[in-house]
């Protein structure tokens, strides 16, 4: 049977891991390969680097670590922020990466997601898809831009339309639960696992193990998160050892 | 100490060779990426890793010569893995290209998953090979991918692994081992594997050449 994926995710800057509530007050959280390792190590499934970097330098600075970090690691590794084009997919994935996710590009030109699953095939064709409640409370739109940027265009419908741009994987992250500690959107990761037929990775606002439970319950393929394992506060193994218990098909 | 292996890995295309190349590199082997089908005929260890889609992927082969040296690799018994795709493209046909050749090492045919599950499967699923095999052993393995063998091949020793269906995910014959998994990216357990091609597959050489007789 096909396990259920516990992924860490990397906020990366300037070659260092770095952590903060969307993306605001950004703090160090140590060095990317040696805590890439440390989470294989846990039991890791998989891993998510985003770069969260805004220059070109910032980029450049990007391959750099995927490339060190591709050394130390024997699980799939996931990378996204700042993507625009095939030919940066290509430095990604030459550098080591599996995955690219794509995300304010894709919104600006779904061509760029059929580009990248033309040249390098949709199983590696992420769409990070950020989502925020409607302000008047009715459904989902996408944001843009680290969330800065509303765009008006449906969540679900998007969705929808990614995958037959030929993405083979969304990654949703719920705009309004990113930071807060409070758990996934359960309503959202169940509409748009409802709508696609790829996996779907659930992201924003993991605290607890049981936070990880609920998201897997409402559909999710898998759960990426970030400070819950920075903080040191479980550790992937304890995760697991959680979630099998609660007979979620996990890699022992 | 023994000198690391010189181990070809054929470009198919572009993604995932980094990764391929560190899993080699990891399990003892000086692996280096070629174009040039006499690299593959003359090294002693090849690897075709997959990544993209059966039609571009034969194409590229056979407008290299590398599929004829891939076949003549497989007659002569030549340590090989195929990786992905690259398990794909030693069957016949695919559905993903209908009307393609493949390089018809395996005289069988691959499939689209049913519509029952998500499509690729991504992530981490149960192999259990033939108590038979000599390179493979039970465990969890990485997988990307949305199509599948549903069936080995007479020759062949299986492993099998389900997702929606029973499908075959690896085969060995050999010095030939082929994984519809990612060895390179499956932790430990992949690495183990990658280990026990490059140590055990020289001596298996002539096994395979007696089977063909």
């Amino acid at each position: 049977m096909l396990t259920r994926r516990i992924i860490p995710c990397l906020d990366c800057r300037d070659g260092r891991v770095v952590k903060g509530v969307k993306f605001q007050g950004l703090r160090d959280a140590g060095d990317p390969p040696t805590l890439a390792r440390a989470y294989e190590l846990q039991g890791a499934d998989e891993l998510v680097l985003l770069d969260v970097s805004a220059t070109p330098d910032g980029r450049a600075t990007a391959v750099e670590t995927v490339r060190k970090v591709r050394e130390m690691l024997s699980i799939p590794l996931t990378v996204g922020g700042g993507v625009r084009s095939a030919e940066n997919a290509r430095k990604l994935l030459e550098a080591g990466a599996d995955k690219v996710g794509v995300n304010t590009a894709a919104v600006e030109n779904p061509q760029v997601i059929r580009d990248i699953a033309d040249q390098f095939g949709s199983q590696c064709s992420v769409v990070a898809l950020d989502a925020a409640r409607r302000l008047d409370g009715d459904g989902w739109e996408v944001v843009v831009l680290s969330g800065k940027k509303r765009t008006g265009i449906d969540a679900i419908e998007w969705a929808a339309k990614v995958v037959e741009f030929g993405a083979g994987e969304i990654l949703l992250t719920s705009w309004d639960r990113d930071g807060t500690r409070s758990g996934y959107d359960l309503q959202l990761l169940n509409a748009v696992s409802r709508v696609t037929n790829v996996p779907v990775i659930a992201s924003g606002g993991a605290a607890t193990p049981q936070h990880l439970l609920e998201a897997l319950d409402a559909g999710a393929d898998a759960v990426l998160a970030a400070s819950i394992f920075h903080d040191g506060e479980y550790t992937v193994g304890t995760i697991k050892q959680f979630l099998s218990e609660k007979k979620v098909p996990i890699r022992p | 100490m023994a000198e690391a292996p010189k181990v070809a890995v054929i470009r198919t295309g572009l993604a995932n060779l980094a990764s391929v190349l560190a899993g080699l590199r990891r399990a003892g082997a000086e692996p280096f990426v070629t174009e040039n089908p006499a690299d593959v005929q003359r090294t002693a260890y090849v690897v075709l890793p997959g990544v993209g889609a059966f039609g571009p992927a034969m194409e590229k082969l056979n407008g290299t010569g590398m599929a004829d040296v891939l076949r003549e690799r497989f007659e002569a018994g030549s340590p090989t893995l195929s990786v992905c795709l690259g398990l794909q493209l030693l069957h016949e046909a695919s559905d993903e290209n209908p009307g393609v050749a493949g390089l018809g090492i395996i005289p069988l045919s691959i499939r689209k998953f049913p519509d029952t599950v998500r499509i690729p499967q991504l992530g981490w699923n149960e192999v259990r090979p033939e108590s038979s095999a000599a390179y493979l052993q039970n465990g969890f393995a990485y997988f990307a991918n949305s199509y599948h063998a549903p069936a080995a091949a007479e020759g062949w020793t299986p492993a099998h692994t389900i997702y929606g269906v029973p499908f075959v995910s690896a085969i060995e014959r050999g010095a030939w081992l082929a994984c519809q998994f990612h060895p390179e990216l499956s932790g430990d357990w992949g690495l183990q594997l990658l280990k026990n091609w490059l140590s055990l597959a020289p001596s298996r050489v002539i096994a395979s050449e007696l089977k063909q007789c």
